[in-house]
């Protein structure tokens, strides 16, 4: 009961980071049909500004200050990269984010060099928030949750109660009549790609010094993320939110279970020695295999339901 | 979609016939000769002999064999080897991006198990346990990818376009992933390693030196281009074109889309393994990079580069990677950097890769108007130089101060001191970066001008030669 309640609220907050990842690019994905490959690589760039902003103002600022950062260049590149290439189709535009991620990486290895960086949890939000059956759970955790929580309403409220969310909705289907109303759509799409960036990098903010803030950590949720939007349904705000908690929770699940099929057949009656047949296959534990989870998951969902959990086209 | 559509296929048949005087317009459709009419030949005859193919074929050819010749230092053999290596395995990818509109982010999970398989299957013949000859392992290598393509293949060319590319990197992670898992397998951290000269020896020849598995790789590099291009005059590499350019219609026509993409796939995947084959031989040892996701980009970003919309693009882009992993990583610790940057002017400005380049500029070449823009061209490489070398000799700075601090602030940088800690050196640097973007800018100016009125010359000679 203790490992299933603990691992549940880390699954949860975990799973909450990555639908702030996933919400971004989601949003790209269903407006402008791009999938921004460089999305983890705006994550990073948050986590790396918030630690320089901390430094120079304190967290809460740099809570804000990253993100409005991070977004001004992601509007920016859309402006004057992915604008150009626009015509030329979506193999094109997903090339040009490739290409971003290189440079992003580069870029961060050049400024804050290619170890990681030294980005704390701030005082105020250090220590336990409670103590469950003896374990203590931190509050930077719960603090996470919390941002993740506000972060969704706050683009649910958006999205849905306020003028320039209809617009982006109108435009997300029918761009030509929206422009034809007399709203300027290029705007509306470099405001839609530099706020998902942004995004992506109040998930660095708070995620950066939850884990590790390196050159590697754009790389270490990258394709989960993308795991994550294909699971979802692409294009599918919801249905990223569900797959990004799902995952979260199967994978911190899976790292905590210290089991192997040996076991499991063990128990059947089935004898295993090194001599079987794929003993090395056999001899896998569960934690072992957690990183590859969501993969499989992936592989499993595009067998049996290739639109994905609540998508609605296939691809 | 559209950028990598305006391709040969169809035009070689329009070329075909322009050269044998049928009008344009109606590919294959010869007007009947009137015997004893058209007697004497006023034009040349390129069938049953097309003689401009066995001229590229032939050089081609040529070039793989003189090349060791030419450049004979073990080091220039060791990178031909790898150049071979690369262009098998960058022509196997267009297959799938340039031919099949399929931009995979996986391709090397491909080619790394053909080198798994081709390594393991190495180690078996020299236990003794099967004979094969070495020279046919990378075929083994290329049979097992085919295998993988057909169990992965499956999942990922259910879809196409920008879902295929997520689902592709996905499972490239899997199997990355993977890897880490299966130490029996994959090595773990020190990889497989091998030895190449084992087995039969016919004719003497053991794979031994450098220079026969040089000739190996060259053999393998000819008959994989030849083959991958005669895939591109089939009716299903055809049909893949067609699959990429207007799925819809394909499928109202009556084919399955994803059908034709999972064989040309599963295509793909054999050539990429032949050249993962091939890497194990060269190199003896396989770690599990090899079928990592930075690898995979590699592959997908010099293909671009090469060119994806022609043929012989990716044969620029492996000569490219091999050039530019070895020889500017050895220049600068910035190279990634300048990659990217290349790589992201490249989409946003040429996205037909080098290959396009050429291929536009051969065109104006053909109607005699190259000599007109040539000085453009000297004016546009100085002031682009002027302009990378002020931006280089800050990046280099940046560089230096960040890794080899404990140095010294001072650099060589082009065979000149500079102080990275100097308020002048970065004035300097800046003020050569904005004069040679300024000057560029303006000759820049001069060159669209330039190039927009030939090429509507150009649009209304052709115009002009369709009426004659």
């Amino acid at each position: 009961m203790e490992f299933f309640t603990i691992s549940l609220l880390n699954g949860i907050s975990y799973g909450l980071l990555l639908f702030m990842l996933c919400s971004g690019l989601t949003l790209i994905f269903s407006m402008m049909g791009v999938l921004n490959f460089a999305h983890a690589s705006f994550y990073m760039l948050g986590a790396y500004f918030a630690y320089t902003a901390t430094q120079l103002l304190g967290f809460f600022p740099a809570l804000a200050v990253a993100p409005l950062l991070v977004g001004l260049i992601g509007a920016l590149f859309e402006k004057f990269a992915l604008r150009r290439v626009h015509k030329f189709g979506h193999v094109p535009e997903l090339l040009i984010t490739f290409g971003l991620s290189f440079i992003l990486l580069e870029m961060v290895q050049l400024v804050w060099g290619t170890s990681s960086v030294d980005y704390r949890v701030p005082a105020a939000l250090d220590g336990p928030l409670f103590t469950i059956f003896g374990t203590q759970f931190p509050m930077y955790r719960g603090f996470m949750m919390l941002v993740a929580l506000l972060m969704l309403v706050a683009l649910w409220l958006l999205l849905t109660r306020t003028r320039i969310g209809l617009v982006i909705q109108a435009a997300l289907t029918h761009p030509d009549t929206v422009e034809a109303l007399g709203h300027n759509v290029p705007r509306v799409f470099m405001l839609v790609f530099g706020g998902g960036c942004a995004l992506a990098a109040l998930a660095g903010v708070i995620g950066g010094n939850a884990f590790v803030t390196e050159p590697g950590m754009a790389a270490t949720v990258g394709s989960v993320i993308f795991v994550v939007v294909v699971v979802g349904g692409m294009g599918s705000l919801a249905g990223a939110f569900v797959a990004s908690l799902l995952i979260g929770i199967i994978q911190t699940f899976a790292v905590g279970v210290d089991a192997s099929l040996i076991n499991g057949l063990g128990q059947l009656g089935i004898d295993i020695t090194p001599q079987t047949f794929g003993y090395p296959l056999w001899k896998l534990k569960i934690s072992q295999i957690a990183p590859i989870l969501p993969y499989l998951f992936l592989v499993l969902i595009l067998i049996f339901r290739p639109k994905g959990l609540l998508g609605t086209r296939e691809g | 979609m559209n950028t990598l559509s305006n391709i040969e296929p169809g035009s070689e048949a329009e070329r075909e016939n322009r050269r044998a005087g049928v009008p344009m317009g109606l590919p294959g459709a010869a007007p009947a000769r009137v015997p004893g009419r058209h007697s004497r030949k006023d034009y040349y005859e390129f069938k049953p002999y097309n003689v401009g193919r066995w001229i590229v074929w032939g050089g081609f050819a040529l070039l793989l064999m003189v090349a060791p010749m030419l450049f004979t230092s073990s080091l220039a053999h060791t990178m031909l080897s790898q150049m071979g290596i690369a262009i098998i395995v960058c022509l196997s990818y267009n297959m799938i991006l340039g031919q099949g509109g399929m931009l995979s982010f996986g391709h090397a999970v491909y080619s790394g198990m053909g080198a798994f398989l081709a390594i393991h299957t190495l180690n078996l013949v020299s236990k003794g346990g099967w004979p094969i000859p070495v020279s046919l392992i990378p075929v083994v290598g290329g049979i097992s990818s085919m295998f993988f393509a057909v169990l992965l293949g499956y999942v990922t060319t259910k879809k196409a376009a920008t879902p295929f590319a997520m689902i592709t990197l996905g499972i490239g992670e899997l199997v990355w992933a993977s890897a880490l898992m299966f130490p029996e397998f994959f090595g773990g951290e020190g990889g497989i390693s091998g030895n190449r000269v084992t087995g039969p020896k016919p004719l003497g020849i053991t794979f031994g030196p450098q220079l026969q598995l040089y000739y190996l790789i060259a053999t393998y590099t000819f008959v994989c281009t030849a083959l991958m291009f005669a895939f591109t005059r089939t009716p299903l590499g055809r049909m893949i074109n067609a699959v990429r350019d207007n799925p819809e219609r394909v499928e109202f026509v009556g084919y399955d889309t994803q059908k034709v993409r999972y064989i040309v796939f599963i295509l793909s995947a054999f050539f990429a393994g032949i050249s993962g084959g091939l890497a194990a031989l060269n190199f003896e040892i396989v770690t599990s990079e090899v079928v990592g996701g930075p690898r995979s980009g590699a592959y997908l970003l010099f293909t671009f580069l090469g060119g994806a919309t022609f043929f012989f693009g990716p044969i620029i882009g492996g000569v490219l990677m091999v050039l530019a992993g070895v020889l500017l990583s050895e220049l600068t610790k910035a190279w990634l950097l300048y990659l990217g940057l290349v790589f992201l002017f490249m989409v946003m400005y040429a996205p037909g890769g080098i290959a396009s380049l050429i291929m536009m500029n051969l065109r104006v070449a053909s109607f005699g108007r190259l000599k007109e823009i040539w000085v453009s061209y000297l004016a546009l490489a100085v002031t682009a130089l002027i302009a990378l070398i002020g931006a280089a000799a800050m990046i280099e700075m940046l560089y230096h101060l960040k890794l080899n601090a404990a140095l010294g602030p001072e650099l060589t940088f082009m065979g000149a001191r500079l102080n990275a800690h100097g308020v002048d050196t970065w004035f300097g640097a800046i003020f050569v970066m904005l004069t040679g973007i300024g000057m560029f800018e303006v000759a820049r100016r001069h060159y669209v001008r330039q190039w927009g009125e030939i090429q509507e010359y150009i649009e209304k000679e052709m115009k002009r030669r369709e009426t004659l």
